[in-house]
């Protein structure tokens, strides 16, 4: 599989195979196909958008939550894991080394949502021992894109 | 400067400025940085630097140098720490063995150490062969040390490649060095490694100094870069000038070392030690990261440069602008011929009508015309959009 096509598919989704193929020089049937390719394995997963919500204020709340388990008989992190990403407000899921066991970052619309999302469904669960929950307060940075406050460094525009 | 004394002349008649530096042609693009200064929405393709900054773990080394207190001099030679890593990373690259105590002095970019190898090693009237296109600092700073500049003209037929046949043709009694810039600012050529034995050869049966421009060195596309002193019997008479400024994106920083036998090292850093000290500390904490750490991001930067030099080539060829395949540097250097315009009026009337700045190819000498020089050292879109602008161009300039 041509890891370079997905890099550059990993910096820009929207980024054309006629363009990729400029790029690597390989030739638009060839992108085509690793794309397809890799759609298929599951190698890319999802085409998706990095969105700064906060520039709108819209009332979204994030939050780390960690969970701590009680390995329980004949069952692994992984079914524990499941029962909890089912959830739609669990945004990602994460197995962690550590004090704690799951990471999971959830997404809801009010502090509330989070609240009745960690009483009522995580800590209900037989299996979770105990859950710190851990609100962001600011954005600075989302999957390798700073989101505000970046100054673009002007460079001379002619120099030999 | 009185009005009633004629312009430049003291009151004893006396020129005051130096004949040297009076002779001394002002560089050929003055003239679209004034008219780039009133203008808005201009794509430049016009740089010679990477569009990144410097990678943050390397800027950070300066940062907390000066934090903890390092800002004084340092060894006019630089730091030994940074000589013992520009020492080990010569030898892990091109298998060389240069002593850090006496074979490497830290100068102020590759620009400081051009000066001082010419001014260590050029007696008045000594003559420096140099191919051509060229970088454009290279004449000037020969004849500021009182030398001759005997170019080479290159052509796109050998890739910008310079032949040890058309050197040797210019090799006089007075020739005292050849100065090789490669790859290649402007051409982005690169040179074979069959083409660099014959020019060692040449030196050697000549006894010339050689003097390897090497501050692209990294940044090479699908090939391998050799570097002329790993040639044998090369490294005694070969004078190294490395850079950090293209390949870690730190052209402000200022720093760039030369690596040479203990003679000649000895030499440039008598003229280094009255003229600059030492380089700033600071760039020099900042470089030591680079050299420990500093390889993944080099690795990266020149993968997302390809990717941009693939467009640019592609583009330029794909709008009439035939150009052929740089395989070194960040430039493409295009042929204008299909418009009939020379590369001035090329570059000219292209800024005013569509808002692209380039450098005409004859900014780097007579064998330059009718070329440009395309920087691809700029983000995809803009490459992309400053080629639609140049296609709208050619199509109306087309003769």
């Amino acid at each position: 599989m041509n890891r370079e096509v997905l890099e550059i598919l990993e910096k820009d989704a929207k980024v054309t195979l006629k363009q990729i193929s400029a790029m690597t020089g390989l030739s638009v049937a060839q992108v085509r196909k690793t794309i397809e390719e890799a759609e298929k394995n599951r190698v890319i997963v999802k085409y998706k958008t990095v969105i700064n919500w906060d520039k709108l204020e819209d009332e979204r709340v994030r939050a780390l939550i960690e969970v701590k388990i009680q390995p329980q008989k004949d069952v692994g992190f992984d079914a524990i894991a499941e029962r909890i990403y089912r959830f739609s407000e669990a945004h990602s899921v994460y197995l962690v080394s550590g004090p704690y066991d799951l990471a999971v970052f959830v997404v809801a619309k009010t502090e509330h949502d989070v609240s009745k999302f960690v009483s009522e469904k995580l800590a209900a669960l037989e299996s979770v021992q105990g859950t710190v929950t851990h609100f962001f307060l600011k954005p600075y940075k989302e999957d390798g894109e700073v989101l505000e406050g970046q100054e673009k460094v002007r460079r001379q525009p002619l120099t030999l | 400067m009185s009005a009633r004394r004629p312009q430049g002349r003291s009151q004893r008649g006396r020129a005051r400025i130096s004949q040297r530096v009076g002779e001394l042609s002002p560089s050929g693009i003055r003239k679209f940085f004034d008219m780039l200064a009133t203008m808005e929405d201009v794509i430049s393709l016009g740089v010679g630097e990477p569009d990144f900054a410097t990678p943050w773990h390397i800027s950070e080394a300066g940062i907390s140098g000066i934090e903890k207190g390092y800002t004084m001099y340092t060894s006019n030679r630089g730091m030994l720490e940074l000589r013992q890593e520009l020492s080990r990373n010569l030898s892990a690259r091109y298998g060389l063995t240069y002593d850090p105590d006496s074979e490497i002095l830290v100068t102020v970019g590759v620009s400081e150490g051009l000066d001082l190898a010419m001014r260590a090693i050029i007696n008045p009237k000594d003559e420096v062969i140099s191919p051509e296109p060229t970088y454009v600092a290279y004449e000037p700073s020969t004849l500021l040390a009182g030398g001759r500049f005997v170019p080479v003209p290159t052509t796109v037929e050998n890739n910008f490649r310079v032949k040890a046949a058309d050197i040797e043709k210019r090799i006089t009694g007075r020739t005292k060095a050849i100065l090789l810039g490669y790859p290649n600012n402007p051409t982005g050529a690169v040179m074979e490694k069959a083409d660099l034995e014959e020019i060692a050869e040449l030196a050697q049966r000549h006894d010339l100094v050689m003097i390897s421009d090497e501050i692209y060195d990294q940044l090479v596309y699908g090939v391998k870069h050799v570097c002329i002193a790993s040639l044998p019997e090369m490294k005694e008479r070969t004078i190294f000038l490395g850079g950090f400024s293209k390949a870690y994106a730190m052209t402000g920083w200022r720093i760039g070392y030369a690596a040479a036998s203990e003679e000649i090292i000895e030499a440039m850093t008598k003229i280094h030690q009255y003229t600059m000290m030492c380089v700033p500390i600071m760039a020099q904490m900042a470089a030591i990261e680079a050299l420990k750490s500093g390889e993944a991001a080099v690795k990266e930067m020149v993968a997302d440069y390809d990717r941009r030099r693939r467009v640019m080539v592609k583009g330029l060829n794909a709008i009439g602008l035939s150009c052929f395949e740089p395989k070194g540097a960040f430039y493409a250097f295009p042929s204008v011929a299909v418009t009939g315009l020379s590369s001035e009026e090329f570059a000219e009337k292209l800024l005013i009508e569509e808002r692209v700045a380039v450098v005409p190819g004859v900014a780097f000498g007579g064998s330059g015309e009718g070329y440009v020089r395309c920087c691809y050292a700029t983000a995809l879109d803009e490459i992309r959009e400053a080629l639609r602008r140049m296609r709208r161009f050619v199509q109306r300039h087309k003769s």
